[in-house]
């Protein structure tokens, strides 16, 4: 079968219904009488069934068979919601990720989930004895139905009928001493494929082809010829004992099963018959789904790209930017007017090509938002404690190489924001708070940067504690502690070896994780910072640039080497007087707009060779800055401004000191790029 | 390294560094670039020149005169980075020469002298003698070894 090429289309798809699934099971859950949810649950999860049975995956296929069979139940009011029964669907919808995600990691999407499918199983009979028989088993008294069908395959069946065809169900039996088995079993398909299209054989097509049958089988088939024809087609194949074609009966298929299909299959009259007459739902509950549902598609024409060509457009966008800095340095010397109009408008397309690059490269951090409200369920039921998430801005975009990058630590500020910051309800009662805990995911632009916070309205950060505690473990000394800010104590939380916790609990680890966080969002070129007010709540704010592959700098000279400094961490250049340094102990430093700011000598950080020394009166210092924190960064002169992409030094040099990595200039010398984080402690 | 193949002989890239003769595996080799303009990497070890841009790949670059501890010399005319691909690493070899390519029958090839007796001794997987020329097989792990 030619699978493959819809392979990934299968696993996009099937991981949006099931998110879908999800996101409307917790919608569920806090509304456990609006059936119209329950439909469209109902209709990501058939949509998905269909998919998987048609992609072979039938492990995948039979779950979620199994629980739309409960939640067909739900729909037609014979199962109430409880969370006992939502506990069960989110699990079979757990397992389906799995089963999915194993699929995108090429495996054969199987998985032992006999347990959840008994309880589906008991859910669905323990209320209502009768919807067992309308979904799972279809026994037609007929002689000749053997096969069972899916509602997909009922489907497919009572359409034909409807256009014409003929449904057959067709029994085979070989002879005894047949001995090409699977070569018969060709010959019949190459028959019945010739006049119709056969919906489903038992044994399966594999088995058939592996001669794992005895003698007889079963095909369902549609065409337009007659029974009697296809039984005569049928005899023709040589070592064919007994060929039955029989009618299939429609009738037997529920009404209610069709119904639901018809939905899936005319998608364009979804919203219509979204609702079935059957299942009565207020129309006030229904409109709010319905119209959130219909902007989406409208005006929204998209085309799925392979992300691997998205990345080989920016590395040639990425040549493209080294050419420009070239051409530029060319035609600065050259200076001729063409010339120097043709690069100018160059320089501007380039600027709007790469505006445009970048936004293509963009992903809203949905894509990373929408696996907590699940997760918060889960924890909130573990540490017994109430809590609602809300999340704000969720459409908001960031570069994809940053959104693959920022899941792991959001997912360790916010398990510790549940379970260090939301206190339990009696805890929060004696607060006069109430019971329910609220934690806010909020994502925004600013400049150049997107801003992740996580606020909670649960405890705050204990100074005291938070003090003793590190003074404790060595992380500050009694000294210290008494000129640091109230923020500085807060973020002593993000050194390693911390954990605040009087029980160490499985949820957010053993003080290891906010650590990680602070290093990998460094490392992203962000910057992390907690407010907290005790007994109120804290709010842990992420900065984050938009994109990490090209990126602006200011270009310094040393000697005659060249470095660049990132925009984002300057403040500002200026000239000094050599009168103007002070010293502080060992340290020079200079009085900045008020502050005391010391001051780094590049060239001996970097130890450039010089051939004499040079007694300037004036400095050329860059003042940069690492959270509150301010340096001077002293440097022969400035070069200018340029947007440069970012190249890393390779895996022969790693961790060289205050170097994050290189870049092409336009004179195709290789510049390497100042990490101010490591220059300031 | 040796496969059925490579038993009769191997195919060497020959280079000269301190009138002493020395073979690299062609499979190594990615390339001979002239000497270009190479950007110092401050804190790094001393046989470590900087970095290059090579086609668009920012490439490390190791001096082996330095890296042996042999008398440091002015590059020349002839002085050649020889582009060596290990693992997942690129890194140039700055040397004297590089001017030929070679068969080395397998036979011919002997384990090293005692007498070498100097620092490039841990560096050479073995000895060849070919026409009355010495050549000398780079141990390529080693080489690049101490700094990862």
């Amino acid at each position: 079968m030619e699978v493959n090429q819809y392979l990934e289309m299968f696993i996009e798809e099937s991981k949006e219904h099931l998110q879908a699934c999800s996101e409307h099971l917790l919608e569920l859950e806090k509304n456990p009488d609006d059936l119209a949810i329950v439909g469209e649950i109902f209709r990501s999860a058939h949509t998905l069934k269909g998919m998987s049975a048609t992609m072979g995956y039938e492990d995948l296929a039979d779950l979620t068979h199994k629980m739309e069979n409960v939640l067909d139940a739900i729909r037609n009011e014979k199962i109430h919601v409880s969370p006992e029964i939502l506990d069960v669907v989110f699990e079979s919808v757990d397992h389906l990720e799995e089963m999915v995600m194993d699929i995108a990691n090429g495996g054969d999407g199987k998985r032992d989930v006999s347990s959840t499918v008994a309880q589906l199983k008991r859910i669905e009979s323990g209320e209502e004895a009768v919807t067992e028989v309308v979904a799972t088993t279809i026994d037609t008294p007929s002689v000749a139905s053997v096969l069972e069908y899916d509602s997909f395959e009922q489907t497919v069946i009572t359409q034909s009928a409807e256009q014409g065809f003929n449904a057959f169900e067709i029994s085979v039996r070989l002879r005894e001493d047949c001995l090409l088995k699977a070569a018969r079993v060709f010959m019949v398909f190459e028959i019945l494929e010739k006049d119709g299209d056969v919906i489903k054989s038992s044994p399966t097509v594999e088995k058939l082809e592996d001669e794992q049958f005895d003698q007889q089988f079963y095909v369902a088939f549609v065409t337009k010829e007659s029974a009697e024809d296809m039984q005569k087609k049928l005899m023709k194949v040589s070592e064919v004992d007994e060929v039955i074609v029989a009618n299939i009966n429609q009738d037997k298929f529920s009404e209610k099963e069709y119904e639901a299909h018809k939905e899936v299959a005319a998608t364009a009259t979804l919203e219509e018959v979204a609702t079935p007459a059957h299942t009565p739902v207020p129309a006030k509950s229904a409109t709010p789904v319905k119209a959130e549902k219909s902007h989406a598609p409208v005006g929204n024409k998209t085309i799925r790209v392979n992300i691997e060509r998205l990345d080989i457009l920016m590395n040639l966008f990425e040549e493209l930017v080294i050419d420009r800095g070239r051409l530029q340095s060319i035609a600065t010397e050259v200076n001729h007017g063409e010339l120097n109009e043709t690069v100018e408008r160059m320089s501007r397309v380039m600027g709007d090509l790469q505006t445009i690059i970048l936004t293509m490269r963009m992903v809203p951090v949905e894509t990373v938002f929408n696996r907590f409200p699940k997760m918060i369920r889960q924890l909130s039921r573990d540490l017994n404690k109430k809590i609602n998430l809300d999340i704000i801005g969720a459409e908001t975009e960031l570069d994809r190489t940053v959104i693959d990058e920022i899941g792991d630590p959001l997912v360790h500020l916010i398990r510790n924001s549940v379970d260090h910051g939301i206190e339990n309800p009696t805890a929060r009662r004696a607060k006069g708070k109430p019971e329910e805990g609220t934690v806010v995911l909020r994502a925004y632009h600013s400049g150049n940067y997107v801003f992740i916070e996580i606020e909670d309205d649960g405890a705050g950060i204990n100074r005291d504690k938070v003090l003793a505690k590190a003074i404790s473990k060595g992380i500050v000394t009694q000294e210290q502690s008494f000129s640091m800010s109230d923020k500085q104590i807060n973020e002593l939380i993000l050194a390693s070896g911390f954990s605040t916790a009087d029980v160490i609990s499985d949820v957010s680890g053993r003080g290891v994780g906010l650590d990680v966080v602070k290093t990998t969002i460094e490392s992203l070129g962000g910057n992390i910072s907690i407010e907290s007010t005790q007994d109120v709540g804290s709010i842990f704010s992420i900065q984050l640039p938009l994109t990490l592959s090209i990126i602006s700098v200011m270009l310094v000279e040393i000697e005659k080497e060249i470095y660049a400094i990132p925009l984002s961490s300057i403040i500002e250049t200026s000239i000094i007087r050599s009168s103007d340094i002070m010293n502080a102990h060992n340290q020079k430093v200079i009085d900045f707009r008020g502050k005391v700011v010391p001051l780094v000598f590049l060239e001996e950080i970097f130890e450039v060779p010089r051939k004499e020394l040079q007694d300037d009166e004036f400095h050329s210092v860059v003042i940069v800055r690492k959270g509150e924190k301010l340096a001077g960064l002293v440097v022969d002169s400035f070069i200018g401004q340029q947007e440069i992409v970012l190249k890393s030094l390779g895996n022969y040099l790693t961790n060289i000191f205050a170097i994050s990595g290189a870049t092409i200039l336009g004179n195709g010398k290789v510049a390497l790029i100042v990490d101010c984080n490591a220059l300031i402690k | 390294m040796t496969n059925a193949v490579e038993q009769e002989s191997i195919k060497v890239i020959v280079f000269q560094l301190a009138d002493k003769e020395y073979a690299i595996p062609v499979s190594h080799v990615q390339g001979i670039e002239k000497l270009m303009h190479i950007t110092r990497v401050p804190k790094t070890a001393k046989y470590v020149k900087g970095v290059i841009n090579l086609r668009g790949v920012v490439t490390p670059i190791v001096d082996l005169r330095e890296r042996f501890e042999l008398p440091i010399s002015e590059h020349e005319e002839t002085t050649r980075i020889i582009i060596i691909s290990l693992e997942d690493m690129e890194v140039g070899f700055v040397v004297d020469s590089a001017n030929d390519v070679l068969d080395i029958p397998s036979n011919s090839i002997e384990p090293q002298p005692e007498v070498v007796g100097s620092l490039e001794e841990e560096f050479i997987s073995g000895v060849a003698k070919i026409d009355k020329r010495l050549l000398i097989l780079l141990h390529l792990e080693k080489v690049l070894n101490p700094l990862k």
